[in-house]
């Protein structure tokens, strides 16, 4: 992992944006390094907009608000519009194509990819959609080890659905590996 | 003290562990944001080690019963914000000058009135030193982070206790709602302080000879307890010479015990030309400017963190006053601190406020600009 990382999960109150930075601070945690998580407070966290930011450091954190996001996550159109003014060239932008659809520039590092989308159709439970973002995240950056996030997903799921979680993760870093595509064929084929 | 494997923890959840560590076994309070944390864990956790969680009807109820069960030997705690604490403040009189141990959690929120409940502010920096009416004392702890959020709630809870003395845990949202990496002991461990085991044959409640403990009702002793101005045994009265010796005395605790509750750090240039003064979440900022100007630049910089707020730390900011030529006071509200600053630098450096109060914290680059300006 690079030096500081800057993390900022965006998107509309109740997509469980807030939970899947908790889950990736202690993740971070687990992996020995140092972490600060703050949330967006207030009305907008109650079906507006929703923003949480960790930041993950090998040396001590001071300032604990995101100021330069090196990863960028937009779950709905809303918060896309609204941070991705606010991203530096270099940034890892990952957008949900469920609700996000542009417009998408160039020279930005954006990738689109339908995780709402997949949670519903292959995991049957829209709900997980938060932790298939973090593995779709961590896919693209490994910034936690792998198997250690895994165990913090399982974790600090809510009782009895700690395995349904770790599936939507790995689904995420099939989604981020293999396209939407892949895992649609591979799904159709064991329905059948 | 041995540490264990490192935790993510909430700042509001640091203050209530810290608490349960200390041994607060009761907590009374009526929820609001950005403190409902600390209720909501003391409701999880008390009920299991055998403590009592009552949600009362207001805020005025909540702090009359941390009071009377901290008469009846309880280790207490109560958790609120900006509008709760100015409910809290007459019975929080009451608790000074009858002298009996509480602490009072106020993580601050943008005011005045209800204000923005979920905006960081420090605009309660004189109501937690003036809050309750007279010349009281009071002793209020401002963390910076969520280890010593967990930290100076033990000192808390046992400076409380060893000087029969409410103590003020003042947070605010920032440090209140993050969560960061800690190692803390593991948890059931104790952290308690003992007041004193030894109850002498001819105990006072209020001994004009010095501090006493607690001894709580139905443990032998009979006494009354009142607002009012009272002798050595509670009852009350009005005779002048007495008054100002009572009221001598509830200040001269505080004096004796000054090294244990004023809790200041600095780091950085031994004669800075520039310092910053700075309290609360906003030491954050402050901090990485400061780490990053002397270490990696070596400029003529520092800064005096103040863990402890009142008592005001006059000494250190006299000392400092004597070495930096410019100290800046950057604070979330319209300028509270920076007054006691200028008192006691007397003239002797330039001071500086740095102000912020529209609901965001002050950002490093706000104070690096400013430093750089005194600097050149």
């Amino acid at each position: 992992m690079a030096k500081r990382q800057e993390i900022l999960l965006t998107g509309a109150g109740g997509q469980g944006l807030i939970l899947a930075s908790i889950v990736l601070a202690a993740a971070a945690v687990n992996d020995n390094k140092n972490v600060v998580q703050t949330q967006s407070y207030g009305p907008e966290a109650r079906g507006g907009a929703s923003m949480s930011g960790v930041i993950i450091d090998v040396d001590t954190i001071e300032y604990p608000k995101v100021t330069r996001p090196t990863v960028l996550l937009c779950m709905n159109q809303a918060s896309y519009n609204k941070y991705l003014p606010k991203v530096e060239p270099g940034c890892v932008i990952i957008t949900d194509s469920t609700f996000v659809s542009g417009p998408f520039k160039e020279e930005l590092q954006i990738k689109s990819l339908p995780i709402t989308r997949m949670a519903k159709e292959i995991l049957k439970r829209e709900v997980v959609a938060n932790m298939l973002a973090l593995g779709v995240i961590n896919a693209a950056t490994g910034l936690v080890d792998r198997n250690i996030f895994r165990e913090s997903v399982y974790n600090m799921a809510p009782k009895g659905s700690g395995e349904l979680n770790q599936e939507a993760f790995d689904l995420g870093y099939r989604l981020y590996e293999e396209g939407p595509e892949q895992l649609c064929r591979d799904a159709a084929q064991t329905s059948r | 003290m041995a540490e264990t494997k490192p935790v993510l923890m909430q700042g509001n959840e640091a203050c209530a562990m810290g608490a349960i560590s200390a041994g607060v076994r009761f907590y009374a309070g009526y929820p609001i944001t950005p403190s409902t944390e600390v209720a909501e864990i003391m409701a999880a956790k008390l009920p299991e080690i055998g403590g009592v969680f009552i949600q009362m009807e207001d805020e005025i109820a909540s702090m009359a019963a941390v009071i009377g069960a901290s008469i009846g030997g309880m280790r207490t705690l109560t958790a609120t914000s900006g509008p709760g604490f100015s409910l809290k403040q007459e019975n929080l009189g009451y608790a000074i000058m009858a002298e009996i141990p509480c602490v009072v959690v106020n993580v601050q929120r943008m005011g005045p009135s209800t204000g923005v409940p979920t905006a960081p502010a420090q605009g309660d920096v004189m109501q937690a030193r003036w809050g309750t009416h007279g010349d009281h004392p009071i002793i209020v702890f401002s963390p910076s982070s969520v280890y010593e959020t967990y930290y100076l709630t033990i000192a808390a809870v046992n400076l409380s206790q060893k000087l029969r003395q409410p103590v003020i845990m003042l947070l605010d949202e920032v440090i209140g709602h993050m969560r960061e990496k800690v190692f803390i002991p593991e948890a059931g461990k104790l952290l308690v302080e003992k007041s004193s085991d030894q109850i002498p044959s001819d105990w006072k409640p209020y001994d004009e000879k010095g501090l006493t403990p607690l001894v709580p009702f139905g443990f032998g002793h009979y006494y009354h307890v009142t607002g009012l101005f009272h002798d050595q045994y509670g009852f009350p009265t009005g005779d002048p010479p007495h008054v100002e010796r009572a009221l001598d005395r509830l200040h001269a605790k505080l004096e004796k015990y000054r090294d244990e509750i004023v809790l200041t750090n600095y780091i950085g240039h031994k004669e800075p030309r520039v310092a910053i003064v700075a309290y609360g979440c906003t030491v954050r900022s402050a901090r990485s400017v400061v780490k990053k100007a002397y270490w990696q630049d070596r400029l003529p910089v520092g800064l005096l963190s103040l863990q402890t707020i009142w008592p005001f730390p006059a000494r250190e900011i006299e000392a400092l006053a004597k070495q930096a030529d410019v100290i800046i006071v950057p604070e979330m509200n319209m300028g509270q601190l920076v007054g006691e600053v200028e008192r006691y630098v007397c003239g002797q450096a330039k001071v500086v406020p740095l102000n912020r109060y529209d609901g965001e914290m002050i950002t490093p680059d706000q104070i690096s600009e400013l430093i750089g300006r005194w600097l050149s």
